[in-house]
Order: structure tokens, then C-alpha cells, then sequence
């Protein structure tokens, strides 16, 4: 029982994170129709961002005050919804009318160009390095159970954030110009929508929760390196795909669902070496018996 | 009396909440021009794609040459008979006019993939086979001066006509014409007519024509069948349907509502 | 580019005796260690892209996992040749160990292949990319094949004449499939795959027969690679390795046979020369696939055809 509570804990950490993740990946997708490979990249952006700026901060309100938590992953968000923005306005807008592969491609050029460019000397090295601490730390214990303050945080901050962006896209008027462009891109813009607009918005959007998931990622990881999004990112891309890509609460489903099951399994010895595999099985598993996903709606291809 | 060639029951399809087409009954006879006709979004191209089995029906029966299609893809249909053009014009872009017919001659050879790695005598043979043929056909057809040229780059008209020379590359014995006259201009839609009738005549082919100009509907077709959302409202000969009170409707009707009739 | 079957015959004819004449004479003949190296690592980059091209470039279907098939082949390939003769005195084997190598590598391609047949593009290449990363893994956990410490003293069986002679013979046998009456199914596949389904084409067929011919040339060239390097390792087959040849194709022109040899070869040797910048290669090779895709998707080598079919 313990132990059941103990791996329910661990993987409602990790399925937070997933979805925070997953959540930026499908609202591309259902953007746009296309896999922003770069987006795991963001992630580890977020948290680099957060480890240099935590230095200058912690000099203004002191370490591990809440204050300058809460500062240190504003700025981060902001710098890398920022990011975001840029990548797609100068790499995948030019691309709008290519087709697939080209676009794709691209992306997978925008990530290996970021990942190698971080690993570079002169910026951050491929070492490992540790991240600081951003809030004071307690550690707690029910029974045989272990857990601390940053396991309760990370399923708090990822339910707000997800409040807000439920809020986002179902009450705002920018929100409704998102989904009305994921439905039919042609009839938005004819109803007035700026659709580069909300493309951008949404790139921005799905940028800062990775950049927040980067930081809540690297605050239980034993360090940050710039690879250090690779792994997630693509857990959280089969999380988008399990609960159906381009549907926002699937995003969240898959990835809550995905860390679960990971943790579970991740927990039998011999099954550890093959993670990587287990999560590309489930990816293809998925994709040919219900590639829908959980969540989604098939559609018929017109003729 | 034979069985047709091509006999559709009570043949419905629908995709999710919309029935496309609804309950259709109606045959083809061997070496019969028939025309399919009706407003815009009937369901004469969902009906052509149930023929040639891109959709399967979701109930009633298709049959041809007494068979029943369900469940065969529409490459096994080909196989078995029935071609088809397209309502915007799919040739093999990259392709040239020569092996965009010569890829629709494979269906009926005996060398598969084992014979062109092997090369052997039979193989080189049978190469010299399917050039001849397709010379043959390019030149009944007035395109060996092409032969050469790439697919997307030959004027609409042409594109139409390697279209349907393409699909009878296949040898079939039912030929679907999806809107052939879209786009065309009168000479060339009297080239059309023509061409259609010397196919018919020639490889003595049944031919379902989906159309929306009445000028190369009446001028052609034997008997003509009217689809409206889905269903069909009348069939018979072409003055019968100039007649009928319902098509009459089905037309007017929606021109009223501001709709083009070819 | 080839018209008769005789010109073909004869062509091929003359290609194996030049590649006979080389293995005669290899290893060296006059070229240093270094040169010889870069030169039989381009042959079997010209294996790689041109049966890689048969898939993506030909048939039109988005293969992200080569480096699977290749990783199969070499792998089985220079297991073999270990338990043959361990002290690598088995030459006569070596022709054995690619075919079988080649041959595990097409049952690999037929497995992928099959599943594959219901996606397209996006969601394709995310499968095909998760088949390579599932071998990759695989192998990792195999103790039989040095698992992620890599498989060592691998005789070195390959030389010159061998990569050059299979190297025809890939581009021999894809170029003429291709331009058959048969091989035409493949191209209309690619141009509309609709259409070829309705003039008769098979489709499913067509893309699990690319695929299984795709994986077996790659397989071969998995087992000259690793008769050459003599060690075997898996982050040698990862995705970025897929991607490396994925570019080659790319940059040659899809479907353009001629295009994407030179690529391949260009591909090898850049490095080569870029060794002074070695820090930044990395960037400058992301750099110049984004670019690529932005500037001249369509490849080097793409020119505009007035006749005649494509080679």
C-alpha cells in the first residue's frame, strides 16, 4: 500500500509535467498541423534561464525566498515564450505553405541546432550542472511514505496553470480566435482573426509552460544540461498523442496517464534499460489501433 | 437478358451523422453510356468512390460482373475491370506522358518485382510489350508527340484526355468519368463527346459519366440517373429527365437559391 | 539516364570487373590509410542514401529510422563473422555475413513496413523514428552483441573493391526497378497515391516492397561499415544518424538517383574538410539543414527537366 502511495505520488509529479509539456506540443499541432521538435528544447532553455537569472535575483530578495521564486519563473516563461516566438516567426512562418516533410525537417533542424549550440563551451557546455534551490525545501513523511514541499508544488502549480489556461482558451475572446483558427484557419481570418497573430500567441503560450515544466523538471532532476529536454519531451509528445493530438484536456490525460505508467513500470528492474523503448512502443501502439488517441475524434479523409 | 455489367442495391453510405448517399438502385449494362446527374453535393462522387471501392458502402450491395465488391480495395477492382478519372484531374505529375500510361499497363502483366531485378529474355520482352502499347494508345488518342513531356506540364485539355487514355490502359469494362467537361470550353467540349463515343465504340466499354453540362449529358448519354442529397429522384432516358416534373424541381429549385447550372 | 537493357547488362558487367580489379589490388594500391578510410566510408553512404531514397525520395513514404536497418545489418553481419572466425580468417565468409546481415536487416524492413502502411507523413515519420530508437534500444540490451559497451574486433573484411562493387550494384538494381514498368508503381505512389490505387497499383504492396529493399541494401551497408570500422556501437545507429542520411536524400533531390549520390558523397568528405572547425561542425551542420530546407528544399541538384523521364 505504501508503496502504491509512494510511486502514485512520484508519478503524479512526473504526469505533471508531461502535460504541462504535452499542453504546448498539441496546441501547435492543432494549430498548425505540425510536431514542433524544438519544444523539449524550451523546456531545457526554461531552465538555464531560470539558473543564471537565480544568481541576480537571489541578491535582490534573498535565496530561496518565495518571492523570487516566483520571479525567477515569470522572467524564465516570459524570456522563453519570447524564444518561442522567435523560432517560429523566423524558421517555421517563411515555411507556412511547404510541404510537411520540409517543415518538419526544419524543425528537427531548429533542435539539433539549439542542442548543439548549447553544449558549446562558450555557452553552456555539455556538462552537467547543479540547480540551485528556489525554495526552502521540507521534507515530509506518511508511514513508509517519502515525499517533500516540491512534490505537493508541482502538482499545484501545473493545476493553476492549467486553470489559467482553461480560463484562457475558453473565456477570452484571444482564446476562441485560437480555437476557431485550430478548426478551420481560412474561415477564422475571414471572420477577422489575425491568424499570425494567434500563431505567434500560441507558440508564446505553449513556450512559457515549458519553460515553467523546464524549471519544475530541474528542481527534482540531479542536474541541467542541454540535453536534459530530449527524454521528456518526446514522453510528453507520446502523452499528446495518447490523449489525442490537438485536444487540450487529452494533452493533460495523456500525460498524467503516461507519468503514472511510467512510474509503475519504470519501477521493475528489468524493464528500466528499455524505457526508451517501452515509450516508443507505446507511441506506435497507440498510433496504430486508436490513432485518435483517448480523447480524440477520428476523421475521414475527403476524396 | 445477361446480367449488367455493373448493378448497385439499395447502396447507402454514411460518414458519421450524414448519409451521402442514400439506398441507390440502378445498373449499367455492358458497352452503355450511362450519365449521373444532379445539384452540387448529391453524392455522384461519393457514389463513383463507392463503385470503386475508395468507400465501402455502409450498407446494400455493389455488384460487377455478378460479383460483389465489398471489401475489395480499389486497385482489385481495377483488376477486375473498372476504371476511372477524377473530378480534379490526378495524373502522375512527376511522371511523363508515356509512363503515366505505362504504370496503368502493370495490373494485367505476369512480370512482377522478381522479373525486373532478374532481367531475364521474357522480361525484356514483355518491356518491348508494353511500349508498343502505349505508342498504340498515345497515337489513337494524338498524344505521341508528348510522350515525352511531363504530366503537370501539358495544357488542361490534354491533361483530361491522358487522363482517360490512362484509365484505359487499364483495360476495363466499365469506365467512370468524373465531371470530364469541368473547365472546358465548347469546341473542346465537343472534342469531349466525341472522344467519348469513340471510346465506347471502340473497346467496346461501358461508360458511367458523372457531368454537370446538360449539353454533353443529353448529347451523349443512353440513359441518365438523377441523385439529389443523396437519393435518386429519377432515371430513364435523356428526354424523359428533360420532362420530369421532380428534376425540373431539383434544378430549379436550387437555382432560385442562387446556384450555377453548367 | 538508362535506356537498353544490353547497356545495363554490360554496364554492370564492367563495374564488377573494375570492382574484382580493386579487391585484387586493395587494400592501399598507392592510396594512404586515411584517404582509403573516407573513400569506403563514401560508398557506403552511397549505399545508405540511394536505398534510402528508393523509400523517401521514390515512393514518397517518410522513413526517419534507416539507421535501424543498418544497425541490424551490421550487427548480424559482424556477429557472424566473429563466431566464424573469431580471429577474423574467414574471408570467404564475408560475402555470407552481408547477405544474412542484409537479409535479418529486410525482415526488420517488412516489420516496420507493415504497420507503417496506415500513417502518413507526420505520423509516419514518428513511427519509423520509434522502430529505429526500439532497435537501437534492443541492441543496447544485448549482452550476445556487446550491449552498450559495443561489439569489438570485428575482422576487417571490407576494402575497396567490395564497397565499390556493392555500391554499383545497389545503384544498379534500385535505378533499374525503378525505371521499369513495374518500378513506375513506386513513383505513382508517391505522385498520387489514390490514383495509382485506381489505375491497378497495389499501394500497400509498393510501400512494404520499398521498404523491405530499402532496409536490405542498408543492411549491407551496416555490415561493410562494420567489417571496416571493426567495432560496433549503438549511439553509432541513433536518430541522429537517421537524420544524417535523411539529409543526404534531401540535399540530393528526392527520388533523383544521381543527385543523391553526390550528396552522399559530399556529405562524407564536408566533415572531412571542416575538421579545422570540428567545435562548431555540429552548429554549422544544423545550420545548414535548416537552411537547406528554407533555400532549396528541392535539393542541389534539381534542375528543371524539358524531356525525358528522371533517372
Amino acid at each position: 500500500m505504501d508503496w502504491l502511495l509512494q510511486q502514485s505520488i512520484n508519478g503524479l509529479g512526473l504526469g505533471s509535467i508531461y502535460a504541462l509539456i504535452a499542453l504546448g506540443y498539441t496546441m501547435v499541432y492543432g494549430i498548425l498541423r505540425f510536431i514542433n521538435f524544438a519544444h523539449s528544447d524550451v523546456l531545457m532553455l526554461g531552465a538555464f534561464s531560470a539558473f543564471y537569472l537565480e544568481p541576480q535575483v537571489s541578491r535582490l530578495f534573498g535565496r530561496e525566498s518565495v518571492v523570487g521564486a516566483i520571479m525567477i519563473v515569470i522572467l524564465a516563461a516570459g524570456i522563453c515564450a519570447v524564444l518561442g516566438m522567435l523560432i517560429e516567426f523566423l524558421a517555421y512562418r517563411p515555411l507556412r505553405n511547404r510541404p510537411r516533410l520540409t517543415v518538419l525537417i526544419t524543425a528537427i533542424g531548429v533542435s539539433l541546432f539549439i542542442e548543439f549550440t548549447a553544449q558549446h563551451e562558450k555557452v553552456f557546455s555539455a556538462k552537467t550542472q547543479f540547480f540551485p534551490r528556489l525554495l526552502p525545501e521540507h521534507s515530509f513523511q506518511m508511514g513508509n511514505v517519502f515525499f517533500n514541499s516540491t512534490d505537493l508544488l508541482v502538482p499545484v502549480v501545473t493545476l493553476l496553470l492549467l486553470a489559467a489556461m482553461w480560463f484562457i482558451v475558453q473565456k477570452t475572446r484571444i482564446g476562441t480566435a485560437m480555437r476557431a483558427v485550430s478548426y478551420n484557419q481560412q474561415a477564422a481570418s475571414l471572420m477577422g482573426v489575425n491568424v499570425n497573430r494567434i500563431i505567434s500567441f500560441t507558440f508564446g503560450l505553449g513556450s512559457a509552460l515549458a519553460a515553467i515544466a523546464g524549471i519544475l523538471y530541474a528542481m527534482k532532476a540531479p542536474g541541467i544540461e542541454p540535453l536534459m529536454g530530449v527524454q521528456p519531451g518526446l514522453r510528453a509528445f507520446i502523452a499528446a498523442v495518447l490523449g489525442g493530438i490537438g485536444n487540450l484536456p487529452g494533452a493533460v490525460v495523456g500525460g498524467l496517464v503516461l507519468g503514472i505508467l511510467e512510474t509503475f513500470l519504470g519501477g521493475i528492474p528489468w524493464l528500466s534499460s528499455y524505457r526508451d523503448g517501452i515509450a516508443f512502443a507505446i507511441l506506435i501502439l497507440i498510433l496504430l489501433f486508436k490513432p485518435a488517441g483517448l480523447l480524440g475524434k477520428a476523421t475521414v479523409e475527403k476524396v | 437478358m445477361s446480367a449488367p455489367l455493373l448493378q448497385l442495391d439499395q447502396a447507402t453510405i454514411r460518414f458519421g451523422g450524414l448519409t451521402a448517399v442514400s439506398e441507390l438502385t440502378t445498373s449499367v449494362a455492358d458497352n452503355e453510356l450511362i450519365g449521373l446527374i444532379g445539384p452540387n453535393g448529391a453524392g455522384k462522387t461519393t457514389a463513383f468512390n463507392m463503385i470503386t471501392g475508395v468507400y465501402q458502402p455502409t450498407s446494400g450491395t455493389i455488384r460487377f460482373g455478378g460479383q460483389p465488391t465489398a471489401g475489395l480495395k480499389p486497385s482489385e477492382l481495377t483488376r477486375l475491370g473498372i476504371a476511372r478519372t477524377f473530378q480534379n484531374i490526378r495524373l502522375f505529375g512527376s511522371m511523363t506522358v508515356f509512363d503515366n500510361i505505362r504504370t496503368a499497363t502493370q495490373l494485367h502483366r505476369r512480370h512482377g518485382l522478381w522479373d525486373a531485378l532478374w532481367r531475364g529474355k521474357a522480361f525484356r520482352a514483355g518491356e518491348k510489350e508494353v511500349e508498343t502499347r502505349v505508342m498504340e494508345l498515345l497515337e489513337i488518342f494524338s498524344l505521341e508527340n508528348q510522350r515525352g513531356e511531363l504530366a503537370k506540364s501539358m495544357p488542361y485539355g490534354d491533361q483530361r484526355r491522358l487522363e482517360i487514355v490512362r484509365a484505359l490502359a487499364t483495360k476495363p469494362r466499365l469506365l467512370l468519368l468524373d465531371e470530364p467537361a469541368a473547365g472546358m470550353n465548347p469546341t473542346e467540349k465537343d472534342e469531349l463527346m466525341r472522344l467519348i463515343r469513340f471510346v465506347k465504340d471502340r473497346y467496346k466499354i461501358a461508360v458511367l459519366l458523372v457531368e454537370h453540362d446538360m449539353k454533353v449529358v443529353m448529347g451523349i448519354c443512353e440513359r441518365i440517373a438523377v441523385l439529389e442529397y443523396g437519393i435518386k429522384i429519377a432515371e430513364g432516358s435523356p428526354r424523359e429527365i428533360q420532362r420530369d416534373p421532380t428534376v425540373i424541381e431539383a434544378y430549379l429549385g436550387a437555382s432560385v437559391s442562387g446556384e450555377e447550372k453548367g | 539516364m538508362f535506356t537498353t537493357g544490353a547497356k545495363r547488362w554490360l554496364l554492370l558487367g564492367i563495374a564488377l570487373a573494375v570492382g574484382a580489379s580493386f579487391m585484387a589490388h586493395s587494400p592501399g594500391f598507392g592510396m594512404n590509410r586515411y584517404y582509403l578510410g573516407v573513400t569506403i566510408d563514401a560508398g557506403i553512404a552511397i549505399i545508405l542514401a540511394v536505398s534510402l531514397n528508393l523509400i523517401n525520395g521514390h515512393t514518397g513514404q517518410f522513413s526517419l529510422g534507416h539507421a535501424g536497418f543498418m544497425a541490424v545489418g551490421g550487427y548480424t553481419a559482424a556477429k557472424l563473422s566473429l563466431m566464424v572466425s573469431p580471429a577474423g580468417e574467414a574471408a570467404w565468409f564475408f560475402p555470407i555475413a552481408l547477405l544474412a546481415g542484409g537479409l535479418l536487416a529486410a525482415l526488420a524492413g517488412l516489420l516496420v513496413g507493415i504497420p507503417s502502411l496506415r500513417l502518413r507523413g507526420d505520423y509516419l515519420a514518428i513511427v519509423t523514428l520509434g522502430f529505429g530508437e526500439i532497435i537501437r534500444v534492443v541492441v543496447q540490451n544485448m549482452e550476445a552483441v556487446g550491449a552498450a559497451s559495443g561489439l569489438k574486433g570485428i575482422p576487417k573484411y571490407t576494402t575497396l573493391g567490395w564497397t565499390f562493387a556493392l555500391a554499383v550494384v545497389t545503384i544498379y538494381f534500385i535505378t533499374t526497378l525503378v525505371n521499369s514498368t513495374y518500378g513506375r508503381g513506386f513513383i505513382a505512389v508517391h505522385d498520387d497515391e489514390v490514383a495509382a490505387e485506381s489505375m491497378g497499383v497495389p499501394t500497400t504492396r509498393y510501400k512494404v516492397t520499398a521498404f523491405v529493399i530499402g532496409a536490405f541494401f542498408a543492411g549491407i551497408a551496416g555490415g561493410l561499415y562494420a567489417h571496416h570500422k571493426q567495432f560496433l556501437s549503438p549511439t553509432g545507429f541513433d536518430f541522429l544518424k537517421s537524420i544524417d542520411i535523411v539529409v543526404m536524400v534531401i540535399l540530393g533531390g528526392m527520388g533523383r538517383t544521381a543527385g543523391v549520390i553526390a550528396a552522399a558523397v559530399i556529405l562524407t568528405l564536408l566533415p572531412e574538410f571542416l575538421r579545422a572547425f570540428s567545435d562548431y561542425r555540429m552548429i554549422i551542420y544544423a545550420l545548414l539543414i535548416i537552411l537547406l530546407m528554407m533555400l532549396r528544399p528541392q535539393g542541389l541538384f534539381t534542375f528543371k527537366l524539358k524531356k525525358g523521364s528522371q533517372a
